[in-house]
């Protein structure tokens, strides 16, 4: 009977998620008309960045944290990840003005705004333990600083920042990991619920 | 179906009009292959910076009296590491604000006792001379009195520290052994042992550099080669970077506090900072529920510009 | 500095940095440049014309 196969875990989860993302949500063909701004790529961009980022993250995984020192090759892969970086943080942020610009939680979107500021605070978490695992003077500087602001709040008994192997841990597997969820969660938000329709100075009522 | 009053900051307008033909793949396709091309050109042009990290041995080559005074201050206990408190020693006054003071409750979870680390045991494990086991003996034989005793004659001694034929000479006749441990501790850290010494106490492999970096953050070199760089705290350090590349720039609100009262000032001021930094991260994650707030985009307008194609129909 | 693929940096920015210092603000000439790049750009991406939108008629 079908009812009896209705009801097991696995039908349900897959026909809410086709409820809520059916395929032409997920991969539009379409968007409506007031989608007309170049404000409009640099969430793209964003996204862009950070396959840059994890690419050439990935090469510099390749051959050791200390490859780059030694080698052009890898110094020049090691310039692709910070400029990488300086990309998706300028991309990042001018996406961020230009939602706030748009109120982009309206509508019921208010956890696509949170998991988008979140992905912000952990990419700053991320590319921190970046730059404190370069092995170079930066990185031994940058460790002895910030530790004491992360002491003062207790975290540095935990989170030791002059702990090369756990900051490169949390760099390269830890931090990438929630990096990715939580943009892949954002993107399925916005995919879910569209982007934001303009604020419509005659609406008085909406139906709930 | 209910119908409840329509709040512009929060509910949005039902669109009823036109949809576009759109692209999504391609969208995706033509951003990647933009900023794979830009990046490639940024790394060639500006490629990017790689100063040497220093050692202990480059330290006490280049300035002999800073390490020997840095030394000597770590033995004594009067560093900074020394006297910091937790996560490292119960030795200092945590950082606080009120009754708030989580370093306090946490407490020491990395135990890190400046004179047995970074002097007596490094030079402990040398091969045995004479006059430094004799010297080690004493020291550790010695009641706390004695060495506190010791500590303060070479504080008061220790600005006229001076380093003349690869000898530390401290004038003073009442500082014990220190004199010998710090001229020992001096010789193995130009020949590179003691950067050894200090990573290897946990065993062969090490991953972990918590000592050299807090011995090293306690002399006055390591701080005046950031200060030429332009990396402290009190220079916006954290934003900037080695040369002349841009650095964490979306750090300027969090390194910004560091340079205006109470914050720069006050004794808890990282505590302060991140108390500061954390409320104001909270404002932003919960824009969306925070009246007021999420009414400025309404009044700044500024959608005007970006929906302009939509209005004008 | 590391040999073997020629891909030094055309522009060589390892010398000492230049900074501005305007009342308690100090900033690196690198990060202005960057921060007045994110301002033109936000500002440029709301001003400039977007392409192909124009007189096109809804497909749904």
């Amino acid at each position: 009977m079908s009812t009896d196969i209705d009801r097991q875990w696995t039908s349900r989860i897959r026909h809410n998620v086709v409820d809520k993302l059916p395929p032409d949500k997920l991969l539009p063909d379409t968007q409506p008309a007031y989608v007309a701004s170049w404000i409009y790529v640099f969430g793209v961009t964003t996204i862009a960045a950070l396959g840059v980022v994890i690419l050439t993250g990935i090469i510099l995984a390749l051959d050791g944290p200390q490859w780059w020192h030694s080698s052009s090759l890898g110094h020049f892969v090691n310039s692709m990840h910070l400029w990488s970086v300086e990309i998706f943080f300028f991309a990042m942020v001018v996406h961020l003005w230009g939602k706030f610009s748009m109120a982009a939680w309206r509508g019921g979107r208010s956890l696509t705004w949170v998991t988008g500021a979140v992905t912000f605070m952990a990419s700053i978490l991320a590319g921190f333990t970046g730059y404190v695992s370069q092995t170079n003077f930066d990185s031994q500087w940058i460790a002895t600083q910030a530790k004491d602001g992360i002491n003062s709040t207790g975290g540095g008994a935990f989170f030791n920042v002059l702990n090369l192997g756990q900051m490169l841990m949390w760099h390269i597997v830890l931090l990438p990991l929630a990096a990715v969820v939580l943009t892949a969660l954002h993107v399925i938000m916005v995919r879910v619920k569209g982007v934001v329709p303009p604020f419509e100075d005659a609406t008085t009522e909406v139906s709930a | 179906m209910t119908k409840k009053a329509f709040r512009p900051d929060v509910d949005a307008p039902e669109y009823k009009g036109a949809y576009v033909p759109y692209d999504i793949i391609k969208e995706g396709a033509i951003a990647v292959l933009v900023v794979f091309i830009l990046t490639a050109a940024l790394a060639l042009v500006f490629s990017s910076p790689d100063e040497k990290a220093i050692t202990i041995k480059t330290w006490s080559n280049a300035d002999a009296v800073d390490f020997a005074q840095t030394a000597g201050d770590e033995l004594a206990g009067t560093s900074a590491v020394a006297g910091y408190g937790a996560p490292y020693n119960s030795n200092g006054t945590s950082q606080h604000w009120g009754f708030l003071s989580p370093e306090k409750w946490v407490g020491v979870h990395i135990p890190i006792n400046t004179s047995q680390d970074f002097v007596i045991d490094p030079l402990s494990a040398q091969p045995a001379q004479p006059a430094l086991t004799a010297a080690l003996n004493q020291w550790k034989s010695a009641s706390s009195t004695v060495q506190t005793a010791w500590a303060d004659a070479f504080n008061k001694a220790e600005p006229n520290l001076t380093f003349v034929n690869n000898r530390v000479i401290i004038p003073t006749k009442a500082a014990g052994p220190i004199p010998v441990l710090l001229n020992y501790e001096t010789q193995m850290a130009r020949s590179g042992a003691l950067d050894q010494a200090l990573v290897t106490q946990n065993g062969f492999y090490t991953t972990n550099y918590t000592k050299p970096l807090l011995f090293l953050s306690d002399g006055t070199y390591f701080a005046g080669l950031a200060n030429k760089q332009h990396l402290l705290g009190s220079q916006w350090g954290m934003m900037n970077e080695t040369g002349q590349y841009p650095g964490q720039a979306w750090l300027w609100l969090y390194t910004f506090w560091y340079q205006v009262k109470p914050w720069s000032t006050s004794a808890s001021g990282d505590f302060l900072v991140w108390g500061t930094m954390m409320i104001l991260t909270a404002l932003m994650v919960l824009v969306p529920f925070i009246p007021g707030l999420r009414s400025i985009p309404r009044k700044i307008k500024i959608y005007r510009i970006i929906w302009r194609e939509h209005y004008t129909q | 500095m590391a040999q073997g693929w020629g891909l030094g940096a055309l522009i060589n920015l390892d010398h000492y940095g230049h900074y501005i210092q305007w009342h308690v603000i100090q900033i690196s000439v690198g990060n202005l440049i960057v921060m007045v790049l994110m301002v033109a750009t936000f500002v440029a991406a709301l001003l400039a014309p977007f392409p192909g939108r124009r007189n096109r008629k809804g497909a749904k």
